[in-house]
Protein backbone atom coordinates (compact mmCIF):
# COMPACT_ATOMS: atom_id res chain seq x y z
CA UNK A 1 0.00 0.00 0.00
CA UNK A 2 2.73 2.39 1.03
CA UNK A 3 4.67 1.16 -2.00
CA UNK A 4 1.94 2.20 -4.40
CA UNK A 5 1.58 5.59 -2.76
CA UNK A 6 5.34 6.13 -2.85
CA UNK A 7 5.48 5.26 -6.54
CA UNK A 8 2.53 7.40 -7.61
CA UNK A 9 3.67 10.41 -5.63
CA UNK A 10 7.28 9.88 -6.77
CA UNK A 11 6.17 9.92 -10.40
CA UNK A 12 4.23 13.11 -9.88
CA UNK A 13 0.95 11.35 -10.69
CA UNK A 14 -0.71 11.90 -7.30
CA UNK A 15 -0.62 14.99 -5.10
CA UNK A 16 -0.33 13.75 -1.49
CA UNK A 17 -2.25 16.84 -0.37
CA UNK A 18 -5.16 15.71 -2.57
CA UNK A 19 -5.12 12.29 -0.89
CA UNK A 20 -5.23 13.97 2.52
CA UNK A 21 -8.06 16.22 1.38
CA UNK A 22 -10.14 13.24 0.24
CA UNK A 23 -9.56 11.41 3.52
CA UNK A 24 -10.40 14.47 5.60
CA UNK A 25 -13.53 15.14 3.54
CA UNK A 26 -15.02 11.69 4.07
CA UNK A 27 -13.70 11.09 7.56
CA UNK A 28 -14.70 14.44 9.05
CA UNK A 29 -16.95 16.51 6.81
CA UNK A 30 -19.32 14.43 4.71
CA UNK A 31 -21.45 11.89 6.55
CA UNK A 32 -24.97 10.87 7.53
CA UNK A 33 -25.53 14.13 9.41
CA UNK A 34 -26.01 15.66 5.96
CA UNK A 35 -28.78 13.26 5.08
CA UNK A 36 -30.37 13.67 8.51
CA UNK A 37 -30.72 17.40 7.85
CA UNK A 38 -32.41 16.67 4.52
CA UNK A 39 -34.85 14.28 6.21
CA UNK A 40 -35.65 16.64 9.08
CA UNK A 41 -36.38 19.44 6.64
CA UNK A 42 -38.56 17.13 4.54
CA UNK A 43 -40.55 16.34 7.69
CA UNK A 44 -41.02 19.97 8.69
CA UNK A 45 -41.31 21.95 5.44
CA UNK A 46 -44.01 20.98 2.97
CA UNK A 47 -42.43 23.11 0.22
CA UNK A 48 -39.08 21.39 0.64
CA UNK A 49 -40.76 17.97 0.64
CA UNK A 50 -42.41 18.90 -2.65
CA UNK A 51 -39.08 20.14 -4.04
CA UNK A 52 -37.55 16.75 -3.18
CA UNK A 53 -40.36 15.03 -5.05
CA UNK A 54 -39.93 17.29 -8.08
CA UNK A 55 -36.12 17.23 -8.33
CA UNK A 56 -34.29 15.66 -5.42
CA UNK A 57 -30.82 16.41 -6.81
CA UNK A 58 -31.49 20.14 -6.98
CA UNK A 59 -33.31 20.28 -3.65
CA UNK A 60 -30.47 18.47 -1.86
CA UNK A 61 -27.87 20.60 -3.62
CA UNK A 62 -29.66 23.70 -2.32
CA UNK A 63 -28.63 22.57 1.17
CA UNK A 64 -25.00 22.41 0.08
CA UNK A 65 -24.86 18.63 -0.28
CA UNK A 66 -23.74 17.70 -3.76
CA UNK A 67 -21.05 16.04 -5.75
CA UNK A 68 -19.44 12.66 -6.04
CA UNK A 69 -21.86 9.74 -5.78
CA UNK A 70 -24.91 12.01 -5.46
CA UNK A 71 -25.07 13.46 -8.95
CA UNK A 72 -28.52 12.01 -9.60
CA UNK A 73 -30.64 11.70 -6.46
CA UNK A 74 -34.09 10.22 -5.82
CA UNK A 75 -35.84 10.14 -2.47
CA UNK A 76 -38.06 7.28 -1.30
CA UNK A 77 -40.79 7.98 1.26
CA UNK A 78 -41.48 5.36 3.85
CA UNK A 79 -45.04 5.17 5.16
CA UNK A 80 -46.87 2.74 7.44
CA UNK A 81 -47.94 0.89 4.26
CA UNK A 82 -44.66 0.92 2.33
CA UNK A 83 -41.10 0.36 3.47
CA UNK A 84 -38.24 1.16 1.10
CA UNK A 85 -34.70 -0.17 1.41
CA UNK A 86 -31.68 0.35 -0.82
CA UNK A 87 -28.91 -2.00 -1.95
CA UNK A 88 -26.29 -2.20 -4.67
CA UNK A 89 -26.06 -5.88 -5.58
CA UNK A 90 -23.40 -5.30 -8.26
CA UNK A 91 -20.90 -3.16 -6.34
CA UNK A 92 -21.24 -0.60 -3.56
CA UNK A 93 -23.16 2.37 -5.01
CA UNK A 94 -24.20 4.68 -2.17
CA UNK A 95 -25.11 8.39 -1.93
CA UNK A 96 -21.82 9.69 -0.56
CA UNK A 97 -22.78 13.37 -0.44
CA UNK A 98 -25.65 12.75 1.97
CA UNK A 99 -24.55 9.58 3.82
CA UNK A 100 -20.76 9.59 3.56
CA UNK A 101 -18.92 6.37 2.76
CA UNK A 102 -20.88 3.13 3.09
CA UNK A 103 -20.51 0.88 6.16
CA UNK A 104 -18.81 -2.48 5.69
CA UNK A 105 -22.06 -4.46 5.93
CA UNK A 106 -23.55 -2.50 3.00
CA UNK A 107 -20.66 -3.68 0.80
CA UNK A 108 -20.72 -7.24 2.18
CA UNK A 109 -21.85 -10.36 0.33
CA UNK A 110 -24.61 -11.21 2.86
CA UNK A 111 -26.35 -7.86 2.38
CA UNK A 112 -25.80 -7.60 -1.36
CA UNK A 113 -27.05 -11.13 -1.99
CA UNK A 114 -30.03 -11.23 0.35
CA UNK A 115 -31.46 -7.69 0.39
CA UNK A 116 -33.23 -8.40 -2.89
CA UNK A 117 -34.35 -11.99 -2.25
CA UNK A 118 -35.26 -11.94 1.45
CA UNK A 119 -35.55 -8.32 2.52
CA UNK A 120 -37.86 -9.06 5.45
CA UNK A 121 -35.36 -11.52 6.93
CA UNK A 122 -32.53 -9.03 6.41
CA UNK A 123 -34.59 -6.34 8.12
CA UNK A 124 -35.18 -8.65 11.07
CA UNK A 125 -31.41 -9.03 11.43
CA UNK A 126 -31.32 -5.27 11.87
CA UNK A 127 -34.02 -5.57 14.52
CA UNK A 128 -36.76 -4.26 12.25
CA UNK A 129 -39.91 -6.37 12.07
CA UNK A 130 -42.58 -4.95 9.82
CA UNK A 131 -46.22 -5.96 9.83
CA UNK A 132 -47.16 -8.28 6.97
CA UNK A 133 -49.44 -5.54 5.70
CA UNK A 134 -46.42 -3.32 5.00
CA UNK A 135 -45.15 -3.73 1.46
CA UNK A 136 -41.37 -3.92 1.14
CA UNK A 137 -39.84 -2.17 -1.86
CA UNK A 138 -36.15 -2.84 -2.53
CA UNK A 139 -34.16 -0.51 -4.78
CA UNK A 140 -31.09 -2.01 -6.46
CA UNK A 141 -28.77 0.84 -7.47
CA UNK A 142 -27.75 -0.57 -10.84
CA UNK A 143 -27.03 2.78 -12.54
CA UNK A 144 -25.87 6.22 -11.36
CA UNK A 145 -29.10 7.15 -9.58
CA UNK A 146 -28.59 7.27 -5.82
CA UNK A 147 -31.45 6.74 -3.38
CA UNK A 148 -32.14 8.36 -0.02
CA UNK A 149 -34.90 6.91 2.15
CA UNK A 150 -37.05 9.35 4.12
CA UNK A 151 -38.08 7.34 7.19
CA UNK A 152 -41.44 7.69 8.88
CA UNK A 153 -41.44 10.61 11.29
CA UNK A 154 -41.71 9.25 14.83
CA UNK A 155 -44.91 9.90 16.72
CA UNK A 156 -44.73 12.34 19.57
CA UNK A 157 -42.49 14.80 17.73
CA UNK A 158 -45.12 17.35 16.78
CA UNK A 159 -43.71 20.85 17.02
CA UNK A 160 -40.09 19.72 17.19
CA UNK A 161 -37.47 21.79 15.41
CA UNK A 162 -35.70 20.39 12.38
CA UNK A 163 -32.48 20.43 14.37
CA UNK A 164 -33.95 18.28 17.15
CA UNK A 165 -35.58 15.94 14.64
CA UNK A 166 -32.30 15.40 12.80
CA UNK A 167 -30.93 13.71 15.92
CA UNK A 168 -33.56 10.99 15.51
CA UNK A 169 -32.51 10.20 11.94
CA UNK A 170 -29.99 7.37 11.82
CA UNK A 171 -27.84 6.34 8.88
CA UNK A 172 -29.60 2.99 8.67
CA UNK A 173 -33.02 4.66 8.60
CA UNK A 174 -31.91 6.48 5.43
CA UNK A 175 -30.74 3.23 3.79
CA UNK A 176 -33.97 1.58 4.86
CA UNK A 177 -32.47 -1.03 7.18
CA UNK A 178 -33.59 0.89 10.24
CA UNK A 179 -36.31 3.20 11.51
CA UNK A 180 -35.93 6.68 12.90
CA UNK A 181 -35.28 6.70 16.66
CA UNK A 182 -38.23 7.15 18.98
CA UNK A 183 -38.11 10.30 21.09
CA UNK A 184 -37.02 9.76 24.67
CA UNK A 185 -39.91 10.73 26.91
CA UNK B 1 -20.68 -10.30 -16.85
CA UNK B 2 -22.00 -12.63 -14.19
CA UNK B 3 -18.77 -12.56 -12.20
CA UNK B 4 -18.37 -12.60 -8.44
CA UNK B 5 -19.84 -9.09 -8.17
CA UNK B 6 -23.22 -10.29 -9.43
CA UNK B 7 -24.46 -11.30 -5.99
CA UNK B 8 -28.17 -10.56 -5.96
CA UNK B 9 -30.18 -13.57 -4.82
CA UNK B 10 -27.24 -15.91 -4.25
CA UNK B 11 -27.52 -18.24 -1.27
CA UNK B 12 -25.01 -19.20 1.38
CA UNK B 13 -23.46 -15.91 2.47
CA UNK B 14 -25.06 -15.98 5.90
CA UNK B 15 -26.44 -13.27 8.14
CA UNK B 16 -25.74 -9.56 7.75
CA UNK B 17 -23.41 -8.46 10.49
CA UNK B 18 -23.43 -4.77 11.28
CA UNK B 19 -20.92 -3.13 13.58
CA UNK B 20 -22.12 -0.74 16.27
CA UNK B 21 -20.53 2.72 16.10
CA UNK B 22 -18.56 1.69 13.05
CA UNK B 23 -15.64 4.00 12.23
CA UNK B 24 -15.42 5.47 8.72
CA UNK B 25 -12.15 3.61 8.16
CA UNK B 26 -10.82 0.49 9.91
CA UNK B 27 -7.15 0.98 9.06
CA UNK B 28 -4.81 3.63 7.70
CA UNK B 29 -4.30 1.74 4.44
CA UNK B 30 -8.03 1.95 3.71
CA UNK B 31 -7.79 5.73 3.74
CA UNK B 32 -4.92 5.63 1.30
CA UNK B 33 -6.75 3.14 -0.93
CA UNK B 34 -9.68 5.54 -1.20
CA UNK B 35 -7.48 8.58 -1.80
CA UNK B 36 -5.26 6.92 -4.40
CA UNK B 37 -8.24 5.44 -6.25
CA UNK B 38 -9.84 8.86 -6.65
CA UNK B 39 -6.58 10.62 -7.49
CA UNK B 40 -5.45 8.00 -10.01
CA UNK B 41 -8.86 8.11 -11.67
CA UNK B 42 -8.25 11.78 -12.38
CA UNK B 43 -5.35 10.84 -14.68
CA UNK B 44 -8.02 9.98 -17.23
CA UNK B 45 -6.77 6.57 -18.34
CA UNK B 46 -10.06 4.99 -17.34
CA UNK B 47 -13.55 5.98 -16.26
CA UNK B 48 -16.03 4.94 -13.57
CA UNK B 49 -17.36 2.08 -15.66
CA UNK B 50 -13.98 0.65 -16.60
CA UNK B 51 -12.86 0.84 -12.97
CA UNK B 52 -15.97 -1.12 -11.91
CA UNK B 53 -15.15 -3.66 -14.63
CA UNK B 54 -11.60 -3.99 -13.33
CA UNK B 55 -13.04 -4.88 -9.89
CA UNK B 56 -15.52 -7.46 -11.18
CA UNK B 57 -12.74 -9.06 -13.26
CA UNK B 58 -10.81 -10.06 -10.14
CA UNK B 59 -10.71 -13.86 -9.74
CA UNK B 60 -13.89 -14.91 -7.89
CA UNK B 61 -11.96 -16.55 -5.05
CA UNK B 62 -10.04 -13.31 -4.53
CA UNK B 63 -13.11 -11.06 -4.83
CA UNK B 64 -15.18 -13.06 -2.37
CA UNK B 65 -12.48 -13.18 0.29
CA UNK B 66 -11.37 -9.54 0.07
CA UNK B 67 -12.62 -6.47 1.87
CA UNK B 68 -14.03 -3.81 -0.40
CA UNK B 69 -11.03 -1.52 -0.10
CA UNK B 70 -8.80 -4.50 -0.91
CA UNK B 71 -10.88 -5.08 -4.04
CA UNK B 72 -10.45 -1.40 -4.94
CA UNK B 73 -6.72 -1.48 -4.33
CA UNK B 74 -6.05 -4.65 -6.32
CA UNK B 75 -8.13 -3.36 -9.22
CA UNK B 76 -6.30 -0.02 -9.04
CA UNK B 77 -2.93 -1.75 -9.30
CA UNK B 78 -4.16 -3.77 -12.27
CA UNK B 79 -5.46 -0.65 -14.03
CA UNK B 80 -2.22 1.24 -13.44
CA UNK B 81 -0.18 -1.67 -14.80
CA UNK B 82 -2.50 -2.20 -17.79
CA UNK B 83 -2.20 1.48 -18.71
CA UNK B 84 1.56 1.53 -18.31
CA UNK B 85 1.72 3.99 -15.42
CA UNK B 86 3.26 1.49 -13.01
CA UNK B 87 5.06 -1.81 -13.53
CA UNK B 88 4.91 -5.02 -11.50
CA UNK B 89 8.60 -4.60 -10.77
CA UNK B 90 7.96 -1.18 -9.26
CA UNK B 91 5.15 -2.57 -7.10
CA UNK B 92 7.38 -5.41 -5.92
CA UNK B 93 10.31 -3.14 -5.14
CA UNK B 94 8.32 -0.19 -3.88
CA UNK B 95 10.32 2.36 -5.84
CA UNK B 96 10.12 4.35 -9.05
CA UNK B 97 11.99 2.68 -11.93
CA UNK B 98 10.58 4.61 -14.87
CA UNK B 99 8.78 7.94 -15.30
CA UNK B 100 4.99 8.23 -15.21
CA UNK B 101 3.06 8.82 -18.43
CA UNK B 102 0.70 11.62 -17.43
CA UNK B 103 2.20 13.79 -14.70
CA UNK B 104 0.61 16.80 -16.41
CA UNK B 105 -2.78 15.33 -15.45
CA UNK B 106 -1.98 15.09 -11.74
CA UNK B 107 -4.90 16.58 -9.86
CA UNK B 108 -3.76 19.11 -7.29
CA UNK B 109 -5.55 19.30 -3.95
CA UNK B 110 -7.20 22.65 -4.78
CA UNK B 111 -8.78 21.20 -7.88
CA UNK B 112 -9.76 17.95 -6.14
CA UNK B 113 -11.93 19.97 -3.73
CA UNK B 114 -14.02 21.19 -6.66
CA UNK B 115 -14.19 17.75 -8.23
CA UNK B 116 -15.55 16.17 -5.05
CA UNK B 117 -18.18 18.93 -4.93
CA UNK B 118 -19.33 18.58 -8.53
CA UNK B 119 -18.81 14.85 -9.01
CA UNK B 120 -19.21 13.40 -12.47
CA UNK B 121 -22.79 13.69 -13.70
CA UNK B 122 -23.65 11.10 -16.36
CA UNK B 123 -26.84 12.67 -17.76
CA UNK B 124 -26.57 13.90 -21.33
CA UNK B 125 -28.75 15.94 -23.71
CA UNK B 126 -31.54 13.64 -24.80
CA UNK B 127 -31.92 12.68 -28.41
CA UNK B 128 -35.40 11.43 -29.26
CA UNK B 129 -38.19 10.25 -27.01
CA UNK B 130 -38.15 7.32 -24.59
CA UNK B 131 -39.31 4.10 -26.24
CA UNK B 132 -41.13 3.00 -23.10
CA UNK B 133 -43.70 4.71 -20.86
CA UNK B 134 -44.50 4.31 -17.20
CA UNK B 135 -46.80 1.30 -16.91
CA UNK B 136 -45.33 -0.61 -19.87
CA UNK B 137 -44.50 -4.26 -19.32
CA UNK B 138 -40.89 -4.91 -20.32
CA UNK B 139 -38.46 -7.83 -20.36
CA UNK B 140 -34.87 -7.42 -19.22
CA UNK B 141 -32.51 -8.98 -21.75
CA UNK B 142 -31.28 -12.41 -20.69
CA UNK B 143 -28.19 -12.32 -22.90
CA UNK B 144 -25.18 -13.40 -20.87
CA UNK B 145 -22.06 -11.40 -21.72
CA UNK B 146 -18.44 -11.51 -20.58
CA UNK B 147 -18.14 -7.71 -20.78
CA UNK B 148 -19.38 -5.06 -18.35
CA UNK B 149 -23.12 -4.73 -17.88
CA UNK B 150 -25.41 -3.40 -15.17
CA UNK B 151 -28.00 -6.12 -15.68
CA UNK B 152 -28.10 -8.28 -12.55
CA UNK B 153 -28.51 -11.98 -13.35
CA UNK B 154 -31.44 -12.38 -10.95
CA UNK B 155 -33.62 -10.16 -13.17
CA UNK B 156 -32.34 -11.30 -16.57
CA UNK B 157 -35.11 -12.53 -18.83
CA UNK B 158 -37.72 -11.48 -16.29
CA UNK B 159 -40.72 -9.27 -17.01
CA UNK B 160 -41.33 -6.14 -14.97
CA UNK B 161 -43.14 -2.83 -15.17
CA UNK B 162 -41.64 0.54 -16.04
CA UNK B 163 -42.19 2.67 -12.94
CA UNK B 164 -39.94 5.64 -13.68
CA UNK B 165 -38.02 7.43 -16.41
CA UNK B 166 -34.73 8.52 -14.85
CA UNK B 167 -33.13 10.48 -17.67
CA UNK B 168 -30.73 10.07 -20.57
CA UNK B 169 -27.54 8.58 -19.18
CA UNK B 170 -24.13 7.30 -20.30
CA UNK B 171 -24.33 3.61 -21.23
CA UNK B 172 -21.93 1.66 -18.98
CA UNK B 173 -21.77 -1.36 -21.28
CA UNK B 174 -19.98 0.68 -23.97
CA UNK B 175 -18.30 3.24 -21.72
CA UNK B 176 -16.46 0.53 -19.76
CA UNK B 177 -14.79 -0.74 -22.92
CA UNK B 178 -13.58 2.42 -24.63
CA UNK B 179 -16.56 2.41 -26.99
CA UNK B 180 -17.84 5.84 -26.08
CA UNK B 181 -20.68 7.06 -23.92
CA UNK B 182 -23.55 6.04 -26.27
CA UNK B 183 -26.08 7.61 -23.88
CA UNK B 184 -29.65 6.34 -23.84
CA UNK B 185 -32.82 6.46 -21.74
CA UNK B 186 -32.69 5.00 -18.27
CA UNK B 187 -35.77 3.57 -16.55
CA UNK B 188 -36.84 2.31 -13.19
CA UNK B 189 -38.20 -1.21 -13.77
CA UNK B 190 -40.04 -2.97 -10.97
CA UNK B 191 -40.32 -6.75 -10.60
CA UNK B 192 -42.52 -8.43 -8.02
CA UNK B 193 -40.91 -10.90 -5.65
CA UNK B 194 -42.75 -13.91 -7.09
CA UNK B 195 -41.48 -13.12 -10.59
CA UNK B 196 -37.89 -13.03 -9.37
CA UNK B 197 -37.84 -15.75 -6.73
CA UNK B 198 -40.84 -17.94 -7.43
CA UNK B 199 -42.88 -19.74 -4.83
CA UNK B 200 -40.38 -19.09 -2.06
CA UNK B 201 -40.54 -15.32 -2.39
CA UNK B 202 -41.31 -13.33 0.73
CA UNK B 203 -44.89 -12.01 0.56
CA UNK B 204 -45.58 -8.53 -0.76
CA UNK B 205 -42.04 -7.62 -1.76
CA UNK B 206 -40.71 -6.10 -4.97
CA UNK B 207 -37.38 -5.01 -6.43
CA UNK B 208 -36.77 -2.01 -8.66
CA UNK B 209 -33.63 -1.80 -10.77
CA UNK B 210 -32.42 1.01 -13.00
CA UNK B 211 -32.29 -0.35 -16.53
CA UNK B 212 -30.98 1.18 -19.74
CA UNK B 213 -33.24 1.22 -22.78
CA UNK B 214 -30.97 -1.18 -24.69
CA UNK B 215 -31.57 -3.78 -21.95
CA UNK B 216 -35.34 -3.78 -22.48
CA UNK B 217 -37.97 -5.04 -24.91
CA UNK B 218 -41.77 -4.85 -24.81
CA UNK B 219 -43.28 -7.86 -23.10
Amino acid sequence: MRALETILVGKGLVDPAAVDLIIDTYENKVGPRNGAQVVARAWTEADFAQALRDDATTAIESMGFAGRQAEHMEVLWNTPDTHNMVVCTLCSCYPWAVLGLPPVWYKSAPYRSRAVSEPRKVLSEFGVTLPESTKVKVWDSTAEVRYLVIPVRPEGTEGWSAEALADLVTRDSMIGTGLAKEPVT
Amino acid sequence: MNGPQDMGGRAGFGAVESEADEPVFHAEWEKTALGLTLCAGALGHWNLDSSRHARECLPPAKYLTSSYYDIWLTALENLLVDHGEVTREELAQGEVLQPGLRPERMMAAEKMMGVLKTGGPVDRSAKGEPAFSVGDRVKLSGDQVTTHTRRPTYAMGKVGTVTGIRGYHVYPDSSAHGQGEQPCWLYGVTFDGQTLWGAGAEPDTEVTIDAFERYLSHA
